[in-house]
């Protein structure tokens, strides 16, 4: 892990056009001239950002308590966190998306609210949403005019300086964003640097970014990170938000931990990712899983030449061919979009346009209906569990039948038999430990984690005879995490061949004996548990494992 | 991913096609040209349709056209039939057919069906372009029908209340305008009533997150029922006084209106039917080429990233929704104040919904939504017309024409339209 963690600090060598000036410089000329400002070798005007304590309640709920927090220009502040511990909750109040319950935000000293985010972009804040703030259909350069346009008479769009100045941000930083890309169709790593762009282009000072690295690539990350540090370096105070160990290490330089809506403590980059996991989840973790070398059976389920039509006719999976062994996990690991949730519902049943073959004990799957495969012994925990895992106006007990419902022992004939439900409902919610005010709670009302084990508890509850996982930990938080890996190794161990599709890479590396990896709905290959990071990175990324292995310059594994 | 992207990727796009069959097409093809081969070639009355393009009173004359309907049945049959069978083969080679063919098709069936239908008429022959001149304005209050849903639904709000609107703003446009007589008063007048029927959609769809198209439905009733309970109180009492609003009349623009064929439909106009051709321009101009209209685009497709650069969502789309109660009033008027010379009860018969099947026709777009009216137009003017030349169709069938075009058009038989993402979803910050 050591070696991967170094692979993961970025360097950090400023654009050669990049010129340093100094903290006063020419920075008053800046923020008169907005036109130019964020030009090259400029300086953003400095800038100090403090939110003194911060609290929003959500009725009853506190989000965040009391927060003190200062970014300054020229550092990379992080906010690591839990997720679900408030730290999205505190940047929308920053932004002025939520209004604070109490507390005052104070930029250069002087208190400042904000009635919406127009008046947070106005006062120098830019901000980098989770989930995209782009209008799909829109092209970028429309985009990032959006709320900020330069018009002529009448109101009529003059997208033309609008292009010049993404043309100037992109050539700056080396974005590679053009101007008249549908944003559609571009890469969620691109969208990304729209979005930035977004922010520059309104001359940001302090630019926050909520969990910028969910959705991108390591390489991505990387870039990610270069680009983050470029910034600092010409002076913008960037927020990082993130529960990520490894990025929060590679590019702070002061981090604020936050658990349960409270600053619990401020840590150095330097410190080790277990002494800042310890501080994040407010217990010891291990961040390792321990499991034991696989115990192989024979291959029971194989997938051959398995493609996938979208009803455009674009092939979403092509040509895909592997088989898992008894007692074996594989993981699929690529980045999100490239052909995974077709995998898993083609074989689940729940896709039209399928071709090839999946057969599980000999038998083939293909084209049954999905209750029939269920019944056939295939436990499935999607990759969206609030609208495909749970039903949220349902009962955890109910939730907990949903998949045998209809058979001995839930129902006799045409009844269901609420009492072995409810018996059936107590057991589960004690093994898995589901927080849940009784079995009679909404599955809604529970938390991510909750629900996640609702569902495990749900398709791990019969004897199996594969077990497919899509995102199994995907917004849970780090002790449930542990938790539900072990039950993951635990079926495994039983003999079943379990397949899980994942995109994030510690915990593929955690769980998988061999790893898939998919790009662009093809198979770039199939490689060992223990292969390193930054191949599995340029396999993402579509490059062969040869070629991925040789480009690393990885000391190797063979 | 057609779109050349800007990244260093600098490797081919590795996305393979597959074939994914779709026999919808070929099969709608080959049936149409079966009723082709069967009614218009075989079931040829052996006679000629004359088309008049001039009818003497204009300054140029252009000689009639006369087809026989034997030749024009058995050659349109045969082009049918081979577009079908072409539709064929491209869809087993999976290939995509081509974009020609459906307007080809179409056009073909069309002139084949009028030949036919107009030989075997009692009286053979029609004048073009009164036909089309017609289409237009019966067409025009479905335009304006159809720009008021374009300016609802772009902005993300589902205008079901098209024909309230509609139906609002002829009432109003009559006893207001009987009452005062002014042809502007009763246009006003028409345009606030209709702002009223929005402004009740636009309060209960934004402010109070209705389900949009309960509330569409729902105003449509409400209006119906209001304005025929005031037709047979109020009207019914003294109809000189409240229901006998003055006309426009027709400004025929010189020497321009004498061209055939496109003189009547451009340059004989009321000033409510220029006003629609203004108004299809400035809508279309408004929101493609202005500020406003790329806010209310991103409204209506991700209204959080409107609002999380500063953009007031639900003021947008409420001023918006008002809007577009300010263009279906200038259709309402078009009704009392152009075509009829009083109100009557429920007197827009079902075009505010025809309005709304053209805003899907023509997939959000102010130019899609004006053709698609036309089209509409067309078949409603085609049905009176041919009820009056007699053919041996029966008028209940021609009635239904539009009605049936309606239906293969919202069904989605002309390739997929893609509504504004957000459209009918309120926007409610968390």
């Amino acid at each position: 892990m050591a070696r991967l963690a170094v692979r993961f600090l970025p360097a950090f060598h400023p654009s050669p056009q990049m010129t340093r000036v100094g903290a006063t410089g020419n920075s008053t000329t800046t923020s008169l001239d907005p036109q130019r400002a964020g030009l090259e070798g400029e300086r953003v005007t400095d800038v100090k950002l403090e939110l003194r304590g911060i609290t929003k309640k959500f009725g009853s709920f506190t989000a965040n308590d009391h927060i003190d927090v200062v970014v300054e220009s020229g550092q990379v502040h992080s906010l690591l966190g839990e997720n679900g511990a408030g730290k999205s909750t505190l940047m929308n109040v920053l932004f002025g998306l939520y209004e604070a319950t109490e507390g005052t935000i104070l930029i250069d000293d002087k208190p400042v609210t904000f009635n919406g985010p127009g008046d947070a972009m106005a006062a120098g804040i830019g901000m980098v949403h989770q989930h995209f703030m782009l209008v799909p259909v829109f092209t970028v350069a429309e985009n990032v005019a959006l709320g900020n346009e330069d018009t002529g008479a009448g109101g009529v769009l003059h997208l033309e300086k609008t292009r010049t100045r993404i043309r100037e941000i992109s050539d700056r930083y080396g974005f590679g964003v053009d101007p008249d890309a549908i944003v559609e169709d571009l890469p969620v790593g691109v969208q990304q640097r729209v979005e930035i762009i977004k922010a520059l282009v309104r001359n940001a000072r302090v630019l926050i970014l909520d969990e910028p690295t969910a959705v991108l690539t390591p390489q991505e990350t990387d870039e990610l990170l270069n680009i983050i540090g470029q910034l600092r370096d010409s002076g913008t105070a960037v927020v990082f938000i993130s529960h990520k160990l490894r990025e929060v290490k590679a590019i702070s330089d002061v981090i604020t931990v936050i658990r349960r809506g409270k600053v619990v403590g401020k840590a150095e980059p330097s410190a080790t990712a277990a002494e800042l996991a310890t501080l994040m989840v407010g217990r010891s973790v291990s961040l390792t899983l321990d499991k034991d070398a696989p115990k192989l059976g024979e291959e029971t389920f194989t997938v051959n030449n398995l493609s996938v039509l979208a009803p455009s006719g674009q092939l979403l999976l092509d040509s895909v061919s592997f088989g898992i062994s008894q007692g074996e996990i594989l993981a699929v690991a690529g980045v999100q979009g490239n052909g995974q949730t077709e995998l898993t519902e083609a074989i689940m049943g729940l896709v039209d346009h399928a071709s090839g073959s999946i057969r599980l004990d000999g038998k083939e799957l293909l084209g049954r209906s999905v209750k029939n495969i269920i019944n056939s012994g295939v436990g499935f925990v999607p990759e969206d569990r609030s609208t495909d895992g749970v039903i949220g106006t349902f009962t955890v007990t109910e939730n907990l039948v949903l998949n045998q419902y209809d058979r001995a022992p839930f129902a006799r004939g045409l009844n269901m038999r609420p009492a072995v439900m409810l018996k059936n409902a107590l057991a589960k919610i004690t093994e898995f430990d589901v927080r849940t005010q009784g079995p009679e709670s909404m599955a809604g009302t529970l938390s991510g984690g909750n629900q996640q084990k609702v569902v495990m508890a749900r398709e791990l509850s019969r004897p199996l005879k594969l077990f497919i996982a899509s995102q199994p930990t995907r917004g849970v938080d780090v002790g449930s995490i542990e938790f539900l890996h072990r039950r993951i190794v635990a079926e495994r161990d039983a003999g079943t061949p379990v397949l899980i599709v994942s995109t994030e890479l510690d915990e593929v590396a955690d769980l998988a004996d061999r790893i898939a990896v998919l790009y662009k709905g093809k198979l770039v290959g199939i490689v060992p548990g223990d292969t390193p990071r930054d191949v599995l990175g340029l396999m993402m990324a579509g490059a062969s494992n040869e070629e991925a292995e040789s480009t690393s310059g990885n000391e190797g594994k063979e | 991913m057609s779109h050349a992207l800007a990244t260093r990727n600098t490797e081919p796009d590795s996305t393979g096609r597959g074939v994914v069959r779709s026999w919808a097409a070929p099969i709608t093809y080959s049936l149409l040209g079966l009723v082709a081969l069967l009614g218009f070639a075989f079931g040829s009355p052996h006679a000629e349709a004359r088309f008049r393009i001039t009818d003497g009173s204009q300054k140029i004359s252009v000689p009639d056209l006369v087809l026989g309907t034997t030749f024009v049945g058995w050659a349109g049959a045969v082009i049918l039939l081979g577009i079908a069978a072409y539709s064929f083969v491209l869809v087993r080679a999976g290939r995509k057919l081509a974009r020609w063919m459906l307007p080809v098709f179409a056009a073909v069936f069309v002139i084949a069906f009028l030949v036919w239908v107009i030989g075997s008429a009692n009286t053979p022959n029609v004048y073009l372009s009164g036909l089309i001149a017609g289409s237009f304005t019966l067409a025009i209050p479905l335009i304006f029908g159809s720009l008021s849903g374009v300016l609802c639904e772009r902005a993300g709000v589902i205008n079901i209340a098209i024909e309230g609107q509609l139906l609002a703003g002829a009432f109003c446009a009559a006893i207001v305008g009987s009452m005062t007589g002014s042809l502007i008063a009763g246009v006003l007048a028409a345009v606030v009533g209709s702002v009223l029927v929005s402004m009740v959609l636009a309060v209960f769809a934004i402010k109070y997150l209705v389900n949009q198209v309960i509330v569409g439905v729902v105003l449509n009733v409400l209006v119906a029922g209001l304005t025929s309970f005031f037709f047979s109180t109020v009207m019914a009492a003294d109809a000189e006084k409240f229901n006998a609003p003055p006309s426009f009349d027709v400004i025929r623009i010189p020497l321009l209106a004498d061209i055939p064929i496109f003189g009547p439909i451009f340059f004989d106009q009321t000033i409510l039917g220029y006003g629609m051709y203004l108004a299809v321009f400035l809508v279309w101009f408004g929101l493609f080429k202005t500020r406003w209209g790329l806010r209310v685009r991103a409204v209506g497709e991700h209204p959080k990233a409107a609002d999380t650069v500063g953009i007031k969502v639900n003021a947008l789309r409420f001023w918006n929704v008002v809007l577009a109660g300010v263009v279906a009033g200038l259709g309402g008027a078009f009704f009392t104040l152009v075509t009829s010379s009083s109100f009557n009860k429920e007197m827009t018969a079902g075009q505010g919904f025809i309005a709304l099947a053209a805003l899907i026709f023509g997939r959000w777009n102010p130019i899609g939504a004006f053709f698609a009216a036309l089209l509409f137009g067309f078949s409603l003017n085609l049905s009176f017309v041919l009820t009056i030349l007699g053919t041996p169709v029966p008028s209940q069938f021609m009635q239904m024409l539009p009605y049936a075009v309606t239906i293969f058009a919202v069904a989605g038989l002309v390739g997929k339209s893609r509504p504004p993402a957000s459209n009918g979803i309120p926007y409610v910050k968390e």
